[in-house]
């Protein structure tokens, strides 16, 4: 019997909810962490961190303007997508990150619970980060986050899965979108993550993904006008980029900047500072009387 | 035309205030001459009379004032338990209030503002606002910011000149309740009030170092901002400065809050409380001559009543009156300074020339000092510069929308983001609009209110971090354990 031949994903773009090749018409070689060929992964382009920034903030008002409820159910429907798909993320992170099939699922899943957790929190930003003002006069005051807008993110060049879905989830909960720059050398689980957010009702363009070399990439995303906000957390071992010289570009147009930290994170726990970094307080005041 | 009055001259005493003809630095608790041996006189704006020549620090100073302020972190008010740091603020804010007139007086001469704002706006919110941070500070806990929130350490201020008392009491009262130190740098054509509270952190008894008062003009700011050892810097003032504080912190573990320019869109609406909402439109625009950040300067008005607010709100500029900022009848006190006066003359003339309509009452301006006329822009296009760019003065720009989208994408188009005022009787509309609207303050059916419970600051590029209430102490203590 003849042995069946594999079919091959081809490893593109993600942006405005569909999958087109860099526009430039580059690929790079993708390996396993032992040096094995993975993939040709689009090498994107100027370009294309364009038309994704164009794609975000075209989504994002409609993606804010859904329901708290609405975004909870939508991310909760990530986790349930991405568990039907564990097995092919379990192969991905193994290969890409270089780690044993054991510490590979232990990845994925906590990456599907980590969704989990951010999808029950839609409904409560506002609840935890906002305030009823008891000011000295007759006003009703009150104040409640509202999402800063579209935001970059340089993901984790390490953490292809865990870290990318916790640089992600926490943005667009607050009703953000996002164009994210991956992991230059282990994009392939960013991707296939692509596929499940297009098959899961996040509208297309909340959240879009490039991949290509982040030295290249990050200089346009930083400096683009019409990125409000942008983590660099992926400048941690990224080969070539300068954060410092991001941040700068970054304050051309007073981008709300999550710096890196000086190594990666483990990704073992979450906490609310990206809330906190991409999102606006916004007052409101008016006159009680009759 | 409604009759107008003549009033008699009711001015201030100055008899309260005993301004020193110099004044040093005030660094570890007393005044010390500036290493860098210069000066530069401060006036009053509303007769050119110099008041006083003020050190003017150079890096050695801010280095002093820096290591001071370091020493007091480390050794007192770091480790001092947050109920007695809560009792030094509580101290100050009595003071304050109890030497009110003379924080009043002081600020109405070395600023221009007029007196009854002083009086009434600026020093009383000041106590008020040491008062409510002095409770948040043995509650930090219960901010909701994690466990055990910590102070950063040595905070460097820098504040503009428009509110030189209230912006000094937004900018320290909350770091000291969240147990920092504090270098603080007024602004260059005000910086009497600041000294006059190193006098109230003398009678308070508040440990040297504690807070340091550093004068002098951009460079000193520079400097500040630049120190190795400052933690986090808090700056209130312009754009175009925020970025360059940016810039300069890119790559440092400088935490940074930012509360800068604004062109603020004050939205009318065909349904409106017409008087209610023209007086909402003076008092957006016109108070405090209109150098204030969040002021109301785009007049966004509903094209069906276009014509009967621009009348009336013509007929009330009309009884507004201009003149000596200490008088307590006066509106209008006087421009802040000649750089500011010759760029509301500047963006006026361009507004002028770019074909925009300019209106002004009868007015007679003062023989001395900086003045400017209040003044009413009607024919404006989104595309003139008196539209977008920051005009900092008496000076309202009137456009108009026709339907709620059309306001909205009016007021939203400026890179600024500020704050935004909304006037109509339909609640289900102001819901609308506030939710719309891209600004941190949104008033509805008011404008310019201030409070120290309310978070203020900016979206986009009017800054980014929040002054007041519980939001506020966010950009004082380590959350989450992160840093």
């Amino acid at each position: 019997m003849a042995t069946r031949l594999e079919v091959k994903k081809t490893y593109k773009l993600y942006v405005g909810g569909k999958f087109p090749r860099s526009e430039s018409g580059r690929t790079y070689e993708v390996t396993s962490a032992r040096g094995a060929f993975l993939a040709n992964a689009a090498w994107g382009s100027r370009k294309d961190v364009r038309d994704a920034v164009t794609a975000a903030r075209s989504a994002q008002p409609g993606w804010a303007g859904a329901t708290a409820y609405n975004r909870g159910q939508v991310l909760y429907r990530v986790a349930e997508i991405m568990e039907g798909r564990r097995e092919q993320f379990v192969a991905e992170v193994a290969a890409s990150e270089g780690v044993t099939k054991p510490r590979a699922t232990t990845i994925v899943d906590a990456a599907i619970d980590r969704w989990v957790w951010w999808a029950g929190w839609t409904d409560k930003i506002a609840q935890v980060l906002g305030n009823l003002n008891p000011v000295a006069g007759p006003y009703f005051n009150v104040s409640a986050p509202e999402p800063t807008g579209v935001i970059g993110i340089v993901a984790p060049q390490r953490s292809s899965l865990l870290g990318l879905v916790s640089v992600v989830a926490p943005v667009i909960a607050a009703g953000n979108s996002c164009v994210v720059l991956t992991s230059e050398q282990r994009p392939l689980p960013a991707i296939t993550l692509s596929e499940v957010l297009a098959t899961s009702d996040v509208p297309g363009g909340v959240v879009n993904v490039v991949t290509g070399p982040t030295a290249e990439l990050a200089p346009w995303l930083a400096a683009h006008r019409d990125v409000d906000g942008i983590d660099l957390t992926g400048c941690a071992g990224a080969d070539g980029v300068d954060a410092t010289a991001l941040e700068v570009a970054a304050a051309d147009n007073l981008k709300r900047v999550l710096r890196p930290a000086a190594d990666e994170p483990d990704w073992g726990t979450t906490d609310l500072e990206r809330l906190r970094i991409f999102t606006e307080t916004k007052t409101v005041w008016h006159p009680k009387g009759l | 035309m409604s009759p107008r009055f003549d009033y008699a001259p009711a001015p201030e005493s100055t008899a309260v205030v005993d301004i020193a003809p110099s004044y040093d630095l005030f660094i570890n608790g007393e005044f010390t001459a500036p290493l860098s041996e210069r000066t530069f006189a401060t006036i009053n704006p509303a007769t050119e009379e110099k008041l006083s020549q003020v050190a003017a620090a150079g890096a050695d100073d801010v280095d002093r004032a820096v290591k001071a302020a370091r020493r007091a972190y480390t050794r007192v008010w770091g480790p001092m338990p947050g109920a007695e740091r809560a009792k030094y603020l509580y101290r100050i804010a009595r003071i304050l209030a109890e030497r009110s007139r003379e924080f009043a007086v002081l600020e109405t001469l070395d600023n221009g503002k007029p007196i009854k704002e002083s009086r009434d706006v600026d020093v009383p919110t000041a106590a008020a606002h040491f008062f409510y941070h002095a409770g948040w500070a043995d509650k930090l806990e219960y901010a909701g910011l994690g466990a055990a929130p910590a102070p950063l350490g040595v905070v460097g201020q820098v504040i503009p000149w428009n509110f030189p008392l209230l912006m000094l009491a937004w900018k320290i009262a909350p770091a000291l309740a969240t147990g920092n130190t504090v270098v603080l740098k007024p602004a260059e054509t005000t910086p009497l009030t600041a000294l006059l509270f190193a006098d109230v952190c003398r009678q308070a008894d508040l440990p040297p170092g504690v807070v340091n008062i550093v004068t002098g003009a951009g460079e000193t700011g520079q400097a500040l901002v630049e120190h190795p050892d400052i933690d986090k810097i808090a700056f209130t003032g312009s754009t175009e400065v925020g970025k360059q504080i940016a810039r300069s912190v890119a790559g440092t573990d400088k935490r940074v809050t930012l509360e800068l320019g604004g062109k603020a869109a004050n939205v009318v609406f065909d349904d409106a409380p017409i008087d209610q909402a023209v007086e909402g439109i003076v008092n957006g625009i016109f108070f405090n001559q209109g150098h204030v950040c969040c002021a109301g300067s785009r007049l966004l008005v509903q094209e069906s009543v276009a014509e009967e607010v621009v009348h009336r709100l013509q007929r009330r500029l009309q009884t507004l009156r201009l003149g000596d900022p200490l008088d307590k009848n006066t509106d209008i006190g006087a421009i802040n300074s000649q750089a500011q006066l010759d760029r509301i003359t500047e963006l006026t003339a361009a507004g002028e020339a770019e074909g925009a309509t300019r209106w002004s009452p009868p007015c007679e301006l003062p023989d001395r000092g900086f003045w400017f006329a209040p003044t009413v822009f009607t024919d404006v296009s989104q595309a003139h510069r008196i539209a977008r760019e920051e005009i900092f003065g008496p000076v309202l720009s009137v456009l108009t929308f026709r339907t709620p989208e059309e306001a909205v994408a009016r007021a939203n188009n400026t890179t600024y983001g500020l704050s935004a005022g909304v006037w109509t009787e339909k609640g289900s509309r102001i819901l609308w609009m506030a939710d719309k609207l891209r600004a941190g303050v949104v008033w509805a059916n008011t404008f310019n209110r201030f409070d120290p419970t309310s978070p203020f600051g900016g979206y986009a590029e009017s800054g980014y971090g929040r002054e007041g209430g519980r939001h506020g102490l966010a950009a004082y203590v380590t959350a989450e354990g992160t840093h």
